[in-house]
């Protein structure tokens, strides 16, 4: 008795449920005013639906969760099963090869017990699919049965079947909530571990960062947090900010309007680039250019993979994000500010310099702040080009490391799962998620406030 | 005066016993295909202030910004006739329209201070035109023109505040300064109350009547009786045509065409 069957019963029960109530609904006798019935006959369908559908369902959900322990219980207390052996890992092989040659899979190398069991398991599966079923339509058929008791003229259907909505729709939003909040306490409780092995203080001022030192490793992240700023809000933001600014004011002050049409949707593109993409072309094309051009001008310490690499091409992915932010915020400031200016005798710079961008810059500002959050957050590229040497130096030139580099790093290859090195991951993960947080929340204050300014 | 019976046409267009300042001659104005502004000639007066009056949408506003040619900054508007500032045609190439706007100030019909200090907004003007040779200069510039304005003993304590954060009364008042600042030699001011209450309307027009002989003065209103308090000329416009010109007190007592009358006594518009 598969699942997917019990679930068309269902549907096919909730479908003769619509039919039902409608059709009940539907002789309701014709009346106006406040004799009227309540609701449309299909609201009344709805509601019949919903009633058969629902319970079922919720039903449905918990015994698939509670079968699998009933069926092993059954099994285990089959004669056959006093066989088993003691030693875990070989009972637990055993039973899992029954399970699957009961479910109809083939196996080379079979154990004796193993076919003697499957028999019996598959008889304990089907006796509770069967139940399952029985228990699932009669709760179905009752549900449905007792909402369509319910109907009546003045029975309020479509009120029902809002609220049943409404609750669905927060249902869903709340999942997504708790599954963040459940990502934020699993992250907090490993990273908790982890302080309680390497001391906060070390971790946050520490200068030395060799996870594969010694027993434990050396976890000082400074490096790290460095590495991530030079080349997420520094080298990155000296690319994006100004092309993305001045691509913005030509835009939104220059560009005809064919111009713009077409120009617009080009540059948003560069958002839409896997960043993978960004990452090879970084590392392929970007990295070793500049590492020629730094032997060319004799500069020590330059490395295939350089910050300058890694920052240049975020700074070119950022673009998109900072300009339409900028778009948006010039946008926004009154029309009647650019004709004060224009009517002083200022020509077009001199109003975009002094009057347009000073007055767009809160909005401005708090999309470099969306943009440096998630430059720092980003990963493909540098993991691809700035290298896993973890220096504390401030020459573009040279090979740095970042936060998520570490943490790809720390979690790739087998380690197990509570040393150190690993929890470290969750330690980083944690102070970049707190940092972007920080700045997401900064920036989309800054933003608002200015919006409510010309509002 | 002797032109009087040979140029029919312009005699009513004179501004009466005043050197004009301004001078339009057959202007029309083209919103794409759309004529907005049909063959108008008026002088404007250097001593006198001048009304625009007219129903809503018959170009008083468009015919304004003709005089300072922030039209230009209308991509669909075409401006062809000719006006002149002293005598210059100011759409001719040799006119820098930067230089042009700095002598032909504006002032708007809804307030519009930068959001900058009071200071920084009167302070606007000069800096971009280099009137000022250092700060202690800059600073004269500013308290002339906020004391000009009327503004000077309500904010001095307060420059570094921002402009806009002042009622709307003052800071139209400080537009007003803004464009004083920068010395122009006419101002143009399009329904420069119409956002305001009474008492900051009546200060307005009080400020109107001091700069009146300093600049030459040319107000867009809505309003018969500021037009009669503040103007001693006033233009009637009606669907783009300049219908009446002559002294205010003409105009409302004795109006030569019935349009105007039927305006002026509220039958239309
Ligand atoms: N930017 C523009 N593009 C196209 N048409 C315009 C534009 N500005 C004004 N017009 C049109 O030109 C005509 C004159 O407009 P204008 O604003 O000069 O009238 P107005 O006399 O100032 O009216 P109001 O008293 O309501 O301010 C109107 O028909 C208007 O629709
Ligand atoms: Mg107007």
């Amino acid at each position: 008795m598969t699942p997917g069957f019990i679930l068309l019963v269902i549907l096919a029960l909730a479908v003769a449920g619509w039919f039902a109530g409608r059709a009940k609904a539907a002789a309701f006798p014709r009346a106006t005013g406040a004799a009227r019935a309540h609701s449309l006959p299909s609201q009344h369908g709805w509601f019949v639906a919903i009633w058969a559908a629902a319970p079922a369902l919720i039903f449905l959900a918990v015994w698939a969760a509670v079968v699998p322990g009933l069926t092993l219980n059954e099994v285990l207390r089959a004669p056959a099963a006093s066989a088993l052996p003691a030693f875990p890992m070989e009972r637990a092989a055993i039973l899992s090869q029954a399970r699957a040659l009961s479910a109809g899979q083939t196996m080379p190398e079979l154990h004796p017990l193993a076919a003697s069991l499957a028999s019996v398991w598959g008889a304990a599966a089907t006796r509770y699919g069967m139940i399952g079923l029985a228990l699932a339509a009669l709760l179905a058929f009752a549900g449905g049965a007792w909402a369509w008791t319910r109907l009546s003229p003045r029975f309020r259907a479509r009120t029902r079947v809002e609220r049943i909505v409404m609750g669905a729709l927060l249902g869903a939003s709340l999942i997504a909530i708790l599954t963040t909040l459940g990502i934020v306490a699993s992250l907090l409780f490993e990273s908790l571990r982890f302080f309680s092995r390497v001391s906060p203080l070390d971790f946050l001022f520490g200068t030395l960062w060799s996870p594969q030192s010694g027993d434990e490793g050396t976890f000082g992240a400074v490096p790290l947090f460095w590495g991530t700023i030079f080349i997420g809000a520094i080298i990155a933001m000296l690319v994006a900010i100004p092309l993305g600014l001045l691509s913005a004011i030509y835009l939104t002050q220059y560009a005809p309007p064919a111009a713009r049409r077409w120009l617009k949707p080009i540059l948003e593109v560069l958002a839409g680039v896997p960043t993978v993409v960004y990452g090879y072309f970084a590392a392929l094309t970007v990295a070793p250019a500049i590492r020629g051009f730094a032997a060319t001008l004799g500069i020590p310490g330059a490395s295939s993979e350089s910050a300058l690499a890694a920052g240049l091409v975020m700074g070119v992915m950022i673009i998109p994000f900072v300009s339409s932010m900028a778009d948006d915020s010039i946008a926004a400031v009154p029309q009647s500010m650019r004709d004060g200016s224009l009517a002083m005798g200022a020509t077009t710079s001199e109003t975009i310099r002094r009057v347009l961008v000073p007055a767009a810059l809160p909005g401005v500002v708090g999309g470099v702040l969306l943009a440096v959050s998630r430059a720092i957050g980003e990963t493909m590229i540098v993991v691809m080009a700035a290298g896993l040497a973890a220096n504390l130096t401030a020459n573009p030139f040279s090979s740095v490391t970042t936060v998520t580099t570490q943490i790809v790093q720390l979690l790739t290859g087998d380690q197990e799962f509570d040393s150190a090195k690993t929890l470290a991951a969750f330690a980083l993960g944690l102070v970049l998620f707190i940092v972007t947080l920080l700045l997401n929340i900064v920036a989309l204050r800054v933003v608002k406030k200015y919006r409510e300014a010309y509002e | 005066m002797a032109d009087h019976s040979l140029n029919d046409m312009a005699a009513g267009q004179r501004a009466s016993n005043d050197p004009p300042k301004m001078e339009a001659r057959n202007v029309d104005v083209f919103y794409g295909a759309k004529q907005a502004i049909k063959n108008v000639s008026i002088d404007v007066g250097m001593e006198n202030v001048t009304a625009f009056i007219g129903p809503s949408g018959c170009g008083k506003s468009t015919f304004l910004r003709t005089l300072n040619r922030m039209n230009d900054t209308v991509s669909s508007a075409r401006v062809t006739g000719e006006i002149t500032l002293d005598g210059d045609d100011i759409y001719s190439p040799e006119m820098d329209v930067v230089q042009l706007r700095a002598r032909v100030g504006m002032v708007f019909q809804k307030p519009n201070p930068f959001p900058k200090s009071i200071y920084e907004n009167v302070a606007y003007g000069p800096r971009i035109h280099g009137l000022a040779s250092g700060k202690a200069d800059m600073d004269a510039i500013v308290e002339k023109s906020l004391r000009r304005a009327g503004l000077w003993d309500e904010v001095k304590d307060r420059l570094s505040e921002s402009g806009t954060a002042m009622s709307g009364g003052q800071q139209q008042r400080l537009c007003i300064a803004r464009a004083i600042a920068v010395e122009p030699e006419v101002i143009l001011m399009d329904e420069p109350c119409s956002a305001l209450d009474p008492i900051a309307t009546a200060k307005i027009e009080e400020l109107i009547h001091e700069l009146r002989g300093r600049y030459a003065i040319v107000i867009v209103t809505h309003n018969m009786q500021q037009a009669a308090r503040v103007s001693q000329r006033t233009a009637f416009f009606h669907l783009g045509t300049l219908v009446e010109y002559g002294d205010t007190s003409e105009i409302f007592t004795n109006p030569r065409e019935t349009r105007t009358k039927d305006y002026i006594t509220g039958r239309y518009g």
